[in-house]
């Protein structure tokens, strides 16, 4: 089957009695999983396997039923976010001007989906909605640094920037 | 009592009553989908759907409960428009390839579209495309077939194990396990009672008829197969048998024209295990160390066990399961007796479970060298084998079993249903340490449907405690209790509910079957009759078992058995 690639975790100490002190103070309650998990995002960023785990583990509830959950609700990310966390926005404008080619490159030159982050941790994916910069349309942005007016030719020069 | 309507028809039924409950008391068909008696009553498919007077929207029969005065419409315009449409809608994204799918002709889905008369799909789509996952020894995860009816995951849940669950949104919608693993990567026992939930063909055993059919095309190759016995009790099943007909001599025969070279018992086998597995509970029992013995015949609840109670696994049997036991046999004792190289032997097995293919590929299952065991099929599987060969199972003769393997006691008999174990190692354990015959060789306090069961014995003046706990969410509560500090003997254990009657291997039972007839009491049925008809109902009074022993083993837990009859387990991860 398909195996995803993900960055290695880097959970500290701290984080993990963070996480268990909120696992703490829900445990027995009905439907508990939703608000663990939101804490347990602001607290990682993300919400990986060993996370999951410690969830399933801490609530007494199935491991398969707290992914179901993750997946099914888009705010909860499997993914960390990469070092360079690049935006494609798929608002109307920019994709009217082929925003939609230049994610799809962006995509194959990675090798992951959007939501997704590099083996490496150095690259991630989003789509994400107008960010007022229409101007510009097609727009991507890269952590602070906008890039407009794009096509797809120019999506080579930009990583050649950040790699 | 409520009084209601039925399509103008009076009905009255108990309280607590669905609509799709009260229907099929006066003989009114209500299509389901999702629905299946006991284990998922979800209204998630809204195949269902029925008119109530005065209610605005449209209501799921199978989950709305009858009150008094209320006024049901089954058949009406806007309710056969609605479910057809929903029909419709399901069948547009299924990979509808009926010709080639292991459930043509034994599909609810395919039923439904010819019971609702759907001539014409309206709504034709992209169909979604995804992966097979086929990396398990044992299941089949397709899911271009499935259509999301979830029973498969309440089954799972049944057993208390929850490894699948519906992942991702929208369109992307799929049963699976977390993170994208395959079945073979989580905690599952490879139970099958997935597979027996499924409606269509979305999920089925890994398919080992081709290796079978090539040792048995192979002059060179000696195959020998040896049949559980829940399988007699509900083969007949896939041939239109009665439910619970035991089809003993007719599956013989069948096994014979498929070109078996030699066609076993399983349960003379099950006699062995019981000599070794009782031999060992009077020992562990004498010393008092290493209680309660816990039964180890079946491997979904072994690898259960491994997983998520490992740390009962110094309590677990090291008698192998009687497919094991005879898997090492036929490689020694059967290969020198007959003199035929064990290299040429090929041994399978008919089993009512998908768990004993893997089983039977474990790596500590090589007593004789190689795999004591070369392939596993499961009932469905040998119904399929008897089919493709153009044979008419229902006009076959009685054949017997060949020796000297072929004689079992009723004992060994009852192994396939939950309780059975216990039954027949009582047998045994009561006539060694009373040194007297048993009067009442039925031990009811164990048999029936319960989910645990629990006896209290007196045997050579001693306190016996024995529990019995079928399918697994029982057996992690009765393991709970133990932990908890109850005190029991000796525990038999069964993976599946109801035990291998109801196996993962075996004929698929539909929903509207289910409703009607209780089927795991018809099918353990069965194998009682043919337990009372024995002449001899105790393990330790076969002759063929006697011989056995005189001639290979000495005695039983002899160091020669505990080479080739006994194993060992591993501590497995829960995720
Ligand atoms: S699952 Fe049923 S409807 Fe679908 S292809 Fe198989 S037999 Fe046909
Ligand atoms: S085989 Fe058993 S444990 Fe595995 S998914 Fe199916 S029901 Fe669950
Ligand atoms: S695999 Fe079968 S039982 Fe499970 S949801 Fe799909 S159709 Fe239903
Ligand atoms: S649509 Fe892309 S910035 Fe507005
Ligand atoms: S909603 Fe009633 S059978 Fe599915």
């Amino acid at each position: 089957m398909e195996k995803k690639t993900m960055p290695a975790f880097k959970g500290t100490k701290e984080q993990e009695e963070q996480l268990k002190a909120v696992i703490e103070s829900h445990k027995g309650q009905e439907g508990a999983a939703i608000p663990v998990l939101h804490k347990a995002q602001e607290i990682y960023g993300y919400l990986p396997i060993e996370v999951q785990t410690m969830i399933a583990e801490g609530l007494n509830v199935p491991l398969a039923e707290i992914y179901g959950i993750v997946t099914f609700y888009t705010q909860f990310s499997l993914y960390p976010k990469g070092q360079y966390q690049i935006s494609v926005c798929l608002g109307t404008a920019c994709y009217v001007k082929g925003s939609g080619d230049i994610l799809e490159k962006i995509k194959e030159r990675l090798n992951i989906d959007v939501g997704q982050c590099t083996a490496d941790g150095r690259f991630s994916i989003d789509a994400t909605r107008c960010i007022g910069a229409c101007g510009l349309a097609p727009v991507l942005t890269v952590n602070e640094d906008v890039y407009g007016r794009l096509t797809v030719d120019d999506v080579d020069g930009i990583f050649a920037k950040y790699e | 009592m409520v009084n209601l309507k039925i399509n103008g028809q009076e009905v009255s039924v108990p309280e607590g009553y669905t609509i799709l409950d009260a229907a099929r008391e006066v003989g009114i068909n209500i299509p389901t989908l999702c629905y299946l008696k006991d284990i998922n009553q979800i209204g998630a498919c809204r195949m269902c759907l029925v008119e109530v007077k005065g209610a605005r929207a449209l209501q799921a029969a199978c989950v709305y409960p009858v009150a008094e005065g209320i006024e049901v419409f089954t058949n009406s315009e806007k309710a056969r428009n609605a479910r057809r449409t929903t029909l419709e809608l399901i069948l547009s994204n299924h990979e509808r390839k009926c010709l080639t799918c292991i459930r043509n002709r034994n599909c609810e889905l395919q039923s439904l579209a010819e019971e609702l008369g759907v001539d014409n799909i309206r709504f034709e789509g992209e169909n979604t495309k995804y992966e097979i996952d086929d990396e398990s020894t044992s299941l089949v995860r397709d899911n271009s077939k499935c259509i999301l009816c979830r029973r498969c995951i309440a089954a799972c849940d049944n057993q208390g194990i929850s490894v699948i669950s519906c992942v991702n949104r929208g369109f992307s919608t799929e049963v699976a396990a977390s993170f994208g693993k395959s079945m073979s990567e989580v905690g599952c026992i490879y139970c099958g009672q997935c597979i027996v939930s499924c409606p269509v063909g979305a999920l089925y055993e890994k398919n080992d008829i081709p290796k079978v059919q090539r040792a048995i095309d192979n002059p060179e190759k000696h195959v020998v197969v040896q049949t559980a016995p829940a399988v007699r009790a509900a083969l007949g099943e896939e041939f239109g048998l009665p439910m619970g007909t035991p089809v003993t001599g007719k599956m013989v025969a069948a096994l014979r024209r498929l070109g078996f070279d030699k066609v076993f018992d399983t349960d003379t086998a099950a006699d062995v295990t019981i000599m070794e597995e009782g031999t060992e509970f009077i020992e562990r029992f004498t010393k008092q160390e290493k209680l309660p013995l816990i039964t180890s015949c079946s491997p979904g609840w072994v690898k259960y066990c491994e997983h998520y109670y490992p740390e009962f696994i110094d309590n677990l049997s090291s008698a192998k399961s009687p497919m094991e036991i005879f898997g090492a046999i036929i490689k020694s004792y059967y290969a020198e007796k007959s003199g035929i190289d064990k290299e040429n032997i090929y041994s399978v097995a008919i089993m009512p479970c998908t768990s004993k293919k893997f089983e039977a590929a474990r790596p500590e299952h090589s007593s004789s060298g190689s795999q004591d065991i070369d392939a596993s099929l499961t009932t469905r599987e040998l119904a399929r084998m008897i089919k493709q060969a153009g044979i008419n199972f229902a006009e076959l003769p009685d054949e017997e079993f060949d020796q000297p393997f072929g004689m079992a006691t009723g004992a060994g008999v009852i192994f396939g249903t939950t309780g059975g174990v216990m039954e027949a190692a009582i047998r045994t354990v009561y006539e060694i340490l009373e040194k007297k015959p048993l009067d009442d060789l039925n031990v009811t306090a164990v048999r029936g449907l319960d989910g645990i069961k629990e006896a209290a014995l007196k045997i050579a003046g001693k306190d016996v405690k024995v529990a019995v706990a079928h399918g697994t969410k029982n057996a992690s509560i009765l393991l709970d209790k133990v932990k908890a500090g109850e005190h029991y003997d000796f525990i038999e254990i069964m993976a599946c509910p109801g035990g291998c009657i109801n196996g993962g291997g075996q004929p698929v039972v539909d929903s509207k079957t289910r409703a009607k007839v209780n089927f795991k009491a018809e099918r353990a049925k069965a194998l009682y009759s043919e337990d009372e008809a024995s002449t001899l109902r105790k393990s330790h009074e076969n002759p063929y078992v006697q011989a056995l022993y005189k001639e290979y083993f000495g005695e039983p837990c002899s160091h020669k058995a505990h080479e080739l009859l006994h194993t060992h387990y591993t501590k497995r991860s829960k995720y």
